[in-house]
């Protein structure tokens, strides 16, 4: 088997100068699509920081291929971090810029294409996301799915081994929540991209989750983690009733 | 509202001691205004509601406070003839409460001036290593970007700089020529005026309107920026958001601000000629002369490097609060007054150290 592409160990994540969840160990295996659940307020997102870099763990530490993701110099950090595609959950597209220049922007800074090539990759990641047209609009000019899907087209703009969305369908109707977790199974299996996901959709977690991890907002520490019918079926008291709550909703 | 009966008038209700327990019977549907009772005596209390006729939301709010005061005192609580909805309701904002342990802190959190004074510091290290970066070709500002920003503060501050500094003219002129009319010296309000806005007041005018203008967009886009996370969505790429979004700001504002300087000094002269002509009488042909004679080159050095001096306070106070904002609307408002009055402060402050310095300095 080979070797998880995240490694997470002994973890212990703040927010506002508290410990939010303490003591998480868990992995992130290359090819699987890992979703982080938990009820609203369980710090999903904090976690979510802590493991694109943006915060300091209180304790423990974050390896993305065997590298300490906080530790070391700011350079070789940020070329790691430049591995995996972050989905903001409010989109977090640049406001300034167009659709196309959001996504050639990382392609200008950190790869040696050409104009013409940096603009065909970036018009063809907006195809795959199925904005063929966006690619001179502004974000402000967009729905909220399609920015959503803006976003996740930025997050692929450098072929990322490894993409982290932090809840996708929040704010979505359910239909175009559904076609967004269908998207992300689509790159997965054509891009052959890890994916890591927070969300607090049950349904969701059904769609795509190859395993769930469970994070428990009142004894702050993850649960649970396996596949997530398993966990309906078989797991932890509280797990079953906040998945099944959600499946037979 | 949940009543199990209608409300009827309330009575009192007191404390009595009954074999070594504080009871308080409660009865009609009163609202609660009683004293905890002495633990001395005894740390058990009952709250008997077997005659209670009827409640409302009021009373349940009453025992939720008279409870928490009770256990705050030591005492130990028990219930007895509660009606089945307030029971109920009150057991709901129990659970709320045991809801969650309070956390454990993950370090202390430093004093709010102190935290400030830090980040600001942090902040201008930040920027001279950017700055120093750029300078040596490690980093790369964007053009356009710089254009865009030179097309936000120059072109557009231009006139309210211009009508600014104009009317401190007129002011200094009159201010002047009253002084200087009782030692019989109007010649030398040329020198006054001129000297005055080229060395002092053009720069400071400047400085004040750009902070208002400029400071305060520049703290308000960023502060937007950080709200939405286009800030962090920078910082997982490994874009330095001070490289990214502050050096084409303050580049744009050092380049704006020497033309800033130049047309306000000469509307501040300008229009300092009008009260010099038609109130003190000063020819217009020796007014001019007398400003070119007055004006020399320390003079316009010093206003140059006063008005780059504020133009940059301007930019980093502006830039400082939005990069540092909250993450949420109000933090927005709250860092855009931040770097307003940040920057006036800032500018207050530099332009008294430099005049105090050039003085001592001999210019």
């Amino acid at each position: 088997m080979p070797p998880p592409l995240m490694q997470v160990q002994g973890l212990s994540v703040a927010a506002g100068g508290q410990i939010v969840q303490q003591g998480l160990d868990f992995e992130v295996r290359r090819g699987e699509v890992l979703v982080i659940v938990g009820p609203s307020g369980c710090g999903k997102s904090t976690l979510l920081r802590h493991l694109v870099g943006l915060e300091q763990p209180a304790t423990g530490r974050v390896l993305f291929d065997g590298q300490d993701l906080h530790q070391g110099a700011e350079a070789p950090r940020a070329a790691l971090r430049r591995r995996f595609g972050v989905m903001f959950q409010a989109g977090a597209l640049w406001s300034s810029m167009t659709l196309g220049e959001n996504l050639m922007l990382p392609l200008r800074l950190f790869t040696a294409l050409d104009a013409a090539e940096r603009e065909r990759r970036a018009r063809f990641k907006l195809a795959l996301v199925g904005l063929n047209g966006g690619f001179d609009l502004l974000p402000a000019q967009l729905s909220g799915g399609m920015r959503k899907r803006a976003a996740l087209a930025r997050a692929l703009a450098l072929d990322p081994e490894l993409l982290m969305l932090d809840e996708p369908g929040s704010g979505l109707d359910p239909l175009n929540a559904a076609r967004l977790d269908e998207l992300v199974l689509h790159l997965r299996q054509y891009l052959g991209t890890t994916v890591l996901m927070v969300t607090h959709e049950i349904a969701s977690v059904f769609a795509v989750a190859d395993r769930a991890l469970f994070l428990d907002p009142q004894e702050r520490r993850m649960t649970a983690i396996g596949p997530p019918q398993e966990l309906l079926a078989h797991g932890p008291a509280a797990v079953r009733a906040f998945l099944g709550r959600a499946a037979t909703a | 509202m949940n009543s199990a009966a209608p409300a009827s008038p309330s009575h009192t209700s007191a404390w009595r001691l009954e074999q070594g327990v504080w009871m308080l019977h409660l009865a009609g549907t009163a609202g609660l205004d009683v004293a905890a009772p002495s633990v001395d005596i005894s740390r058990r209390a009952c709250i008997d509601a077997t005659a209670l006729k009827g409640w409302d939301i009021g009373l349940a709010a009453s025992l939720w406070d008279l409870r928490a005061r009770l256990q705050r005192q030591g005492l130990q609580v028990e219930w007895s003839g509660l009606p089945a909805g307030l029971a109920e309701l009150l057991a709901l904002a129990q659970a709320g409460e045991a809801a969650r342990e309070p956390a454990a802190a993950v370090r202390p959190v430093p004093g709010h001036a102190l935290h400030e004074a830090r980040l600001t510091i942090t902040f201008f290290g930040e920027v001279l290593i950017a700055l120093a970066r750029w300078l040596g070709g490690a980093a790369r500002v964007r053009g356009s970007d710089v254009l865009q920003q030179l097309d936000q503060t120059g072109p557009r501050s231009a006139p309210i700089v211009l009508l600014s500094c104009a009317l401190v003219g007129v002011m200094l002129a009159y201010m002047g020529g009253a002084q200087l009319e009782r030692i019989g010296a109007q010649g030398f309000l040329a020198g006054v005026v001129t000297v005055g806005m080229v060395r002092e007041l053009a720069g400071l005018m400047t400085g004040v309107i750009l902070s208002g203008r400029v400071g305060a967009a520049f703290a308000a886009q960023l502060a937007t920026m950080r709200a939405g996370e286009e800030i962090d969505a920078l910082r997982v790429l490994g874009v330095d958001p001070v490289v990214h979004l502050v050096l084409p700001r303050l580049l744009a504002l050092l380049l704006m601000a020497p033309a800033l300087l130049a047309f306000g000094a000469l509307a501040g002269i300008a229009a300092g000629a009008v009260p010099a002509t038609l109130v003190y009488g000063v020819g217009a042909s020796e007014y001019l002369q007398q400003s070119l004679r007055a004006l020399t080159a320390t003079h316009l050095w010093i206003g140059l490097f006063k008005g780059l001096l504020y133009a940059a306070l301007v930019a980093l106070a502006g830039c400082r609060e939005g990069l540092h904002a909250g993450r949420s609307a109000e933090a927005v408002g709250r860092a855009t007054t931040a770097a307003v009055v940040k920057a006036l402060v800032w500018i207050v402050t530099a332009a008294c150290a430099t005049t105090v310095a050039f003085t001592a300095m001999g210019y």
